[in-house]
C-alpha cells in the first residue's frame, strides 16, 4: 500500500515536473495531399506523450515557394520555426542553419534508415536531418480501362505508353470529352525537373550534370527524350499539361479523366479513398523505359531537421526522433502511402496490405535516380530552373530537343562560372 | 532718399521674416516624415545599391566579396555571368514593357469611355460608380488566382468554355496577353475613377456655349474635353505606367515562380534573390529596375510637361 502511494505520488511529481517544462514547438510541414492532416495527427500523438504543444506551420505547396520562405526565416536567424520539413535536395543548400543530429540521436537509431538516404542528408560529416519519407516517380494506370481495351500489362516503354494512351483516349473521348491519355507535372518548376530527368535518364541521356560537376546534358539521347515528351502534348496529354503540378495531375486522374499519370506514391492512398472516382481501379508500375534504356524514377523524399536558432532544441530533436520512428512511419505508410525510410518496414504485412506495390516496386524506390543537387551544391536551384525552363520550351513547341539541350549547356556553363 | 528707404525695405524684411518662420515650421513638421522615409525607404535603397556591388549570398550575407559592376556584366573564361548577359533578363524586360504599353493604353481608352458614361446624368449613376470599383477592390492575388482558374483548360470558364480547351497560360508568349486581359479587367475602373475626377472639374457652361455654337459632341470631345483633361490624364498615365512596370503578383500567382521570372522584371529579381539566393545579383537587378523606371518617368515628365502641383 505504501509502495503504491509512493509510486502514485512519484508519477504525479514526474508529471508535474514535465508539465512545468512543457514547451511549444513549431513544426513546418507540407500540405500536398494528406500531408498536413497526417502531420497534425503525428504531432498530436507526440504532444500527448510528452505534454508539449506543437504548432503547425502551413507551408506553400510548390517546393520552390517553400524554399524561398524557409530561406528568409533562416537567413534572419528566426526562432519562429523549430522543426523544418526539408526536401531531399536542400541539405547542401541549408546545412549551416541546422543542428548536427549526429551524437544527439543514438547511432543505432540512425542505423535503421536506408544508408543512402542518410548519406544524402549528411553534408561535410554533419547530419542535417532525419529521413521521414522517401519518394520515387511512379506510373499510375487505370486497370479497368486496360482490360476494356485489351491490354494485359502496363506499358514497358514510352512508345507503348503513347500507343496505349492514344487508343484509350480515342475510345473514352466519345462518352467523356474531357478524357485524356496521360497527365504529368509539366508546369515550369521543380516538379518538371523531376519528370524530365526521368525521361532523359530512361533514354540513357544521363543526369544533366554528372557527379563530378561536368555538364552532360548536351547529348542526342537527351534531345530525343525531350522531343518524345513534346510529342505527347496535345496528342495524349491536354494542352494545359504544361501548367500542371502534382495536385493538378492527381485531380484529373482521380476524377476519372485520365488513363495514365506520373506521380509520387502519395497519390495512391488518395486515389483509393472513399471520395475517389477511381477507387479500386488503380494500378501502379515502374515508369516506362526509353529505346535501349532502362526505367528511371527520380528520387524524392522529405526529411526533418531542427533549426539551429530553435530555443527548444532538445524537445525539437525529440519530436523529430518521434516522427521518424518506425511506429509513426508505419501509420503514415498505411494511411497516406508515404514510403518509409526504414528497410524493415517494407516487409511489414499491414503496410503491404495497404500498398501492395511497395513490395513489388521495392527496387524502384531503392534505385531511384538522384537529382544533381550534390554535384551542383548551392547552385542546384539555378541548374534546376535552367533545365526545367529548357524542357518547358520544348514542351511548348518553342524549341526542338537538340537546340534546347545545346543552349541549356551554354546556360549551365554560365551558371557554373568558376565552378559549382 | 534715406527717409523713403526705411519703410520700403522694412516691409519685405517683415514679410520675409514670416515666410522664413513658416519655412522653419514646415521643416519641423516635415522632419518626422523625412526621418521615417530615410529609415524605411532610404536605408533599404542604400543597402540594395551596396549589395549590388558585391558577390553575396542570401543565406550568409556577411561573407561577401567586392565585385564592382560584375553582377551586371562579367565575363570569365569566355562565359558571361552578369545578368545583363542573360537572355532571360531581356525576355523579362521585353515582356514587362509590352505588358505596360498595351495594358496602360487599353486601360486609358476603356477608362475614358467608362468615365464619360458615368459622368453624364442618368438613373442609377451612383450605383454604377460604386459597382465599377469592384474589380479594383478585390486584392490582386485573389483576382489573379480566380483568373488562373478561369483560364484552366479542363474546367475553366474561359479556357474550356470560350476557348474550347486551349491553355493560354501554358506558353509565356500567349500568357502575356492573358495577363494583360486580367490587368485591364482589374485596373480600368481605377483609371476611370481618376479620369472621372478630372471630368468633374470641367465647367458645364463651356459645353452649353459649345452647343450654342453648334459644335458636335465629337468636336466637343476632341477640342474641349481632351485638351482640358490633359493634366489629369497625364498624371493618371504616369501612375499607371509606374504600377505596370513594377507588376509582380499577377505573374507570380498565375504562372508560378519560374515563368514569372521571364514575364516580369520584378519576377526575375525575386528569382535571383530568393530562389537562387544571389543577394548580389538580385540587388543589381533591383537597381536596374529602379533606373529603368526612373528614366521612363523622366521621359514622361519632360516630353509631356507633366505638372504635379
Amino acid at each position: 500500500m505504501k509502495k503504491a502511494i509512493a509510486i502514485v505520488s512519484l508519477t504525479a511529481a514526474f508529471a508535474a515536473a514535465s508539465q512545468s517544462q512543457a514547451v511549444t514547438i513549431t513544426l513546418a510541414c507540407g500540405a500536398v495531399g494528406q500531408e498536413l492532416q497526417l502531420c497534425k495527427e503525428g504531432a498530436a500523438r507526440w504532444s500527448k506523450k510528452t505534454g508539449n504543444t506543437v504548432k503547425i506551420f502551413e507551408s506553400p505547396n510548390l517546393t520552390n515557394d517553400r524554399l524561398g520562405l524557409y530561406q528568409q526565416q533562416l537567413a534572419a536567424r528566426s526562432s519562429d520555426i523549430d522543426v523544418y520539413q526539408l526536401d531531399v535536395i536542400w541539405p547542401g543548400l541549408l546545412s549551416q542553419h541546422f543542428v548536427d543530429l549526429k551524437g544527439k540521436v543514438p547511432a543505432s537509431e540512425i542505423g535503421q534508415f536506408f544508408p543512402r538516404i542518410v548519406e544524402a542528408n549528411t553534408v561535410n560529416g554533419k547530419l542535417v536531418s532525419l529521413p521521414w519519407f522517401t519518394d520515387a516517380g511512379l506510373l499510375y494506370y487505370r486497370t479497368d480501362l486496360m482490360k476494356k481495351y485489351g491490354y494485359s500489362a502496363p506499358p514497358k516503354t514510352w512508345a507503348e505508353l503513347a500507343t496505349m494512351a492514344k487508343k484509350i483516349q480515342d475510345g473514352e473521348k466519345k462518352a467523356n470529352p474531357t478524357f485524356t491519355g496521360f497527365v504529368f507535372q509539366g508546369k515550369n518548376y521543380e516538379g518538371l525537373t523531376c519528370d524530365a530527368l526521368e525521361w532523359v535518364n530512361s533514354f540513357g541521356g544521363g543526369t544533366i550534370v554528372d557527379q563530378t560537376g561536368k555538364i552532360t546534358i548536351n547529348n542526342p539521347k537527351a534531345a530525343q527524350a525531350l522531343d518524345t515528351a513534346a510529342s505527347w502534348v496535345k496528342s495524349i496529354s491536354p494542352a494545359g499539361v504544361t501548367t500542371y503540378d502534382e495536385e493538378a495531375a492527381r485531380g484529373i486522374f482521380q476524377a476519372g479523366n485520365a488513363a495514365f499519370m506520373r506521380n509520387w506514391p502519395y497519390a495512391y492512398a488518395l486515389g483509393q479513398g472513399e471520395d475517389s472516382k477511381v477507387k479500386g481501379k488503380i494500378g501502379v508500375a515502374p515508369l516506362p523505359a526509353g529505346p535501349g534504356g532502362k526505367p528511371s524514377a527520380t528520387l524524392g523524399g522529405w526529411n526533418l531537421g531542427v533549426s539551429a536558432y530553435s530555443k527548444n532544441q532538445a524537445a525539437a530533436i525529440d519530436l523529430v526522433r518521434y516522427l521518424t520512428s518506425p511506429a509513426e512511419q508505419k501509420i503514415r505508410a498505411i494511411e497516406g502511402a508515404y514510403n518509409p525510410t526504414i528497410p524493415a518496414l517494407y516487409k511489414d504485412q499491414a503496410i503491404l496490405k495497404a500498398n501492395p506495390f511497395f513490395g513489388s516496386l521495392y527496387s524502384v524506390f531503392t534505385n531511384a535516380v538522384p537529382r544533381p543537387s550534390a554535384a551542383t551544391k548551392g547552385k542546384y536551384n539555378q541548374v534546376s530552373q535552367a533545365f526545367s525552363s529548357a524542357v518547358s520550351d520544348v514542351l511548348n513547341g518553342k524549341s526542338k530537343g537538340q537546340q534546347a539541350v545545346a543552349s541549356l549547356a551554354t546556360n549551365l556553363a554560365r551558371i557554373k562560372g568558376r565552378g559549382f | 532718399m534715406t527717409t523713403n528707404a526705411t519703410p520700403t525695405s522694412a516691409a519685405p524684411t517683415r514679410r520675409r521674416g514670416i515666410e522664413a518662420a513658416r519655412a522653419r515650421q514646415a521643416i519641423w513638421l516635415l522632419l518626422p516624415t523625412l526621418i521615417a522615409l530615410a529609415v524605411v525607404a532610404g536605408y533599404p535603397l542604400y543597402r540594395t545599391i551596396f549589395y549590388s556591388l558585391y558577390d553575396a549570398n542570401l543565406t550568409s550575407p556577411d561573407q561577401r566579396t567586392f565585385l564592382g559592376l560584375g553582377n551586371f556584366w562579367f565575363t570569365t573564361d569566355g562565359v558571361g555571368t552578369g545578368f545583363l548577359q542573360d537572355p532571360k533578363w531581356w525576355t523579362a524586360v521585353k515582356n514587362t514593357l509590352l505588358f505596360t504599353v498595351v495594358s496602360v493604353f487599353l486601360e486609358t481608352v476603356f477608362g475614358m469611355i467608362i468615365a464619360l458614361v458615368v459622368n453624364s446624368a442618368f438613373r442609377g449613376r451612383a450605383f454604377l460608380r460604386t459597382a465599377m470599383l469592384v474589380p479594383w477592390a478585390i486584392p490582386t492575388v485573389v483576382s489573379a488566382q480566380m483568373w488562373a482558374y478561369m483560364y484552366n483548360d479542363s474546367f475553366g470558364l474561359v479556357g474550356r468554355g470560350i476557348l474550347g480547351g486551349q491553355a493560354l497560360l501554358a506558353n509565356t508568349d500567349t500568357a502575356i496577353w492573358a495577363l494583360i486581359a486580367v490587368d485591364v479587367w482589374k485596373t480600368t475602373s481605377f483609371m476611370a475613377l481618376l479620369i472621372l475626377a478630372g471630368l468633374q472639374s470641367l465647367p458645364g457652361d463651356m459645353y452649353e456655349a459649345a452647343d450654342m455654337d453648334g459644335a458636335s459632341k465629337w468636336t466637343q470631345f476632341w477640342r474641349l474635353t481632351l485638351p482640358l483633361l490633359r493634366p489629369a490624364l497625364l498624371v493618371a498615365l504616369v501612375f499607371r505606367s509606374l504600377d505596370a512596370l513594377r507588376v509582380f503578383d499577377i505573374m507570380y500567382v498565375m504562372l508560378g515562380p519560374v515563368n514569372a521570372a521571364q514575364t516580369s522584371m520584378t519576377g526575375y529579381a525575386r528569382q535571383a534573390l530568393i530562389d537562387n539566393q544571389l543577394l548580389g545579383v538580385g540587388s543589381a537587378v533591383a537597381v536596374a529596375i529602379f533606373l529603368i523606371i526612373m528614366v521612363i518617368v523622366v521621359i514622361y515628365v519632360t516630353a509631356f510637361r507633366v505638372r504635379f502641383d
